[in-house]
């Protein structure tokens, strides 16, 4: 914690839970995603499902998924400038089982037709927890450089790249790994001390069993 | 220097001892922490002001309205009362009341604020600073640097109690921004340490056990007038413990209490809408008239 997480965020009101929360959660999907979205649906559980409305968590959450911070001021015309750019949006309210009460899910397609489903929760003062990527558990809350790998699960995969973000000079604030099962896709999310650049993401890339990385870092 | 932010006596104490503003020590140790130069910290703090008085700007106009249709327009009467010497507290009093509304409502309307230390208590600290600032003919750089200050103890509340309505109520939200603003205020008027320390912890006691019971969940009603309550009672706070008063309990054992309050609250009184003015029949229309 530092001064800047007690006077701040600055942010477009009216809750830092509701709005610049659902912002960061959008944007983290637009990252998740990679490229220009073609297509998004929302879902929102809990709190989040009762008053998205009142607080503009759906114009939050489509600026996010537009690229903009919570600070930005055309969130507020964000469902028109989605439309402009002919991204097709839904949004639809449900239950989603042992979710923080400000859980949002996103599932998102990108123009090339690359898809990603997130899940993320506002949990306080506009800071957010992503829970779930693609299906799978996570939990980091981009406030670190983080890299997600995805990878097919293989004997020696995280030492592998493990060794390569050390060389890097990163030091590993935290690791988690998920698997679908044994021998099946799995993620690894990395957060660091230390960015990488993306040339550095790439050669992970093209390490064997490595399906895509993704270096994630929110404002 | 190592800073702990476990209590509001620790930071009077190293302040005090160095000679220091508790402002000073805190950029200082920031510095160190977050490894960039103090003048970088400094101008991000100082943008940050920057967008505190846009939003005392823009809340002013009599025409803003949220998309519930719940607020807008008060700050705008208070500031016209003022200004035709129609208010009954003096100009300064009713500046700070219209400012807190205008930065409150401004924020209901998705303005740009800066949270402080949420956004539903957003209007407690730019009004307190502004208006006294403009008052009292303040160099800007000495309101930043309060800035520092009010964002020190609100990390120990942070730590040691909360600053979220969900888990701890209002006295968390409205709570910590008075006592944020008290101990800027404290500093900024020349106070010494212990009785910045001393504005935090009457600031806290009064405000204690407020609950958090926003009609239909939206940061509006009762959100927007409890900021102008925010900056009185920092006004109360800050000017008491300048004359020397002293709090029986000490600030360490009041934010204790604070966070005790906040776990005893029930969930229907933490921002859930379940209880409180929410639960009462008008709450209960106006949910029902925004949401159907």
């Amino acid at each position: 914690m530092n001064v800047f997480d007690i006077v701040g965020p600055v942010m477009i009101g009216p809750s830092s839970s509701h709005t610049a929360g659902a912002a960061r959660i959008g944007k983290a999907a637009r990252l998740l995603l990679g490229e220009e979205p073609a297509a998004a649906s929302i879902l929102f559980h809990g709190s989040f499902a009762k008053t998205y409305r009142g607080h503009g968590t759906d114009k939050a959450i489509i600026g996010g998924l537009l690229g903009f911070d919570p600070w930005d001021g055309r969130i507020r015309d964000s469902q028109t400038l989605a439309q402009k750019a002919g991204i097709q949006i839904q949004i639809t309210t449900g239950t989603i089982d042992d979710a923080h009460p400000n859980t949002a899910l996103i599932t998102m397609t990108g123009k090339s037709g690359k898809s990603v489903s997130l899940q993320g929760a506002s949990v306080g003062g506009g800071n957010i927890q992503i829970t779930r990527i693609n299906g799978m558990d996570v939990n980091f809350s981009g406030q670190y450089p983080t890299l997600i790998v995805l990878h097919h699960d293989q004997p020696g995969v995280i030492a592998q790249v493990t060794a390569f973000v050390s060389q890097h000079r990163a030091n590993i604030a935290n690791f988690r790994l998920n698997r679908q099962e044994k021998g099946g896709l799995a993620i690894m999310t990395i957060e660091m001390d230390q960015t990488m650049d993306e040339a550095s993401a790439e050669e992970i890339k093209a390490m064997p069993h490595v399906e895509d990385v993704i270096l994630f870092k929110l404002n | 220097m190592k800073l702990s932010y476990n209590t509001v006596e620790e930071l009077a104490q190293i302040a005090e001892s160095s000679g220091k503003r508790i402002s000073d020590i805190v950029l200082e140790e920031q510095s160190q922490s977050m490894e960039l130069p103090k003048k970088q910290i400094y101008e991000t703090m100082k943008k940050s002001f920057q967008v505190m008085r846009e939003s005392v700007k823009n809340g002013m106009n009599p025409d803003l309205r949220s998309s519930s249709g719940l607020s807008g327009g008060a700050a705008y009467k208070m500031k016209r009362a003022v200004d035709q010497g129609r208010n009954h507290f003096g100009y300064l009093f009713g500046t700070a009341m219209s400012m807190a509304l205008a930065v409150a409502e401004y924020n209901s309307c998705m303005g740009q604020i800066v949270a402080a230390p949420t956004a539903g208590s957003c209007g407690v600290l730019p009004a307190a600073l502004i208006s006294v600032m403009e008052d009292k003919n303040i160099p800007e750089e000495d309101v930043v640097m309060s800035l520092f200050t009010a964002s020190a103890v609100g990390m120990v509340i942070a730590k040691n109690a909360s600053i979220s309505g969900a888990e701890g109520g209002c006295q968390a939200e409205v709570g910590s921004a008075s006592a944020m603003a008290a101990c800027a205020l404290t500093e900024l008027l020349g106070g010494d340490p212990n009785m910045v320390c001393t504005s935090c912890a009457i600031a806290l006691k009064n405000i204690l056990g407020l609950v958090c019971d926003p009609v239909a969940g939206l940061v509006e009603v009762p959100c927007v007038k409890r900021n102008a309550m925010g900056v009185a009672n920092a006004f109360v706070a800050c000017e008491l413990a300048c004359a020397g008063i002293h709090s029986t309990i000490p600030t360490e054992e009041v934010i204790q209490s604070m966070k005790r309050i906040g776990q005893q609250l029930p969930t229907s009184l933490k921002e859930t809408a379940e209880g409180g003015l929410a639960a009462t029949p008008t709450g209960c229309r106006l949910c029902k008239e925004i949401f159907g």
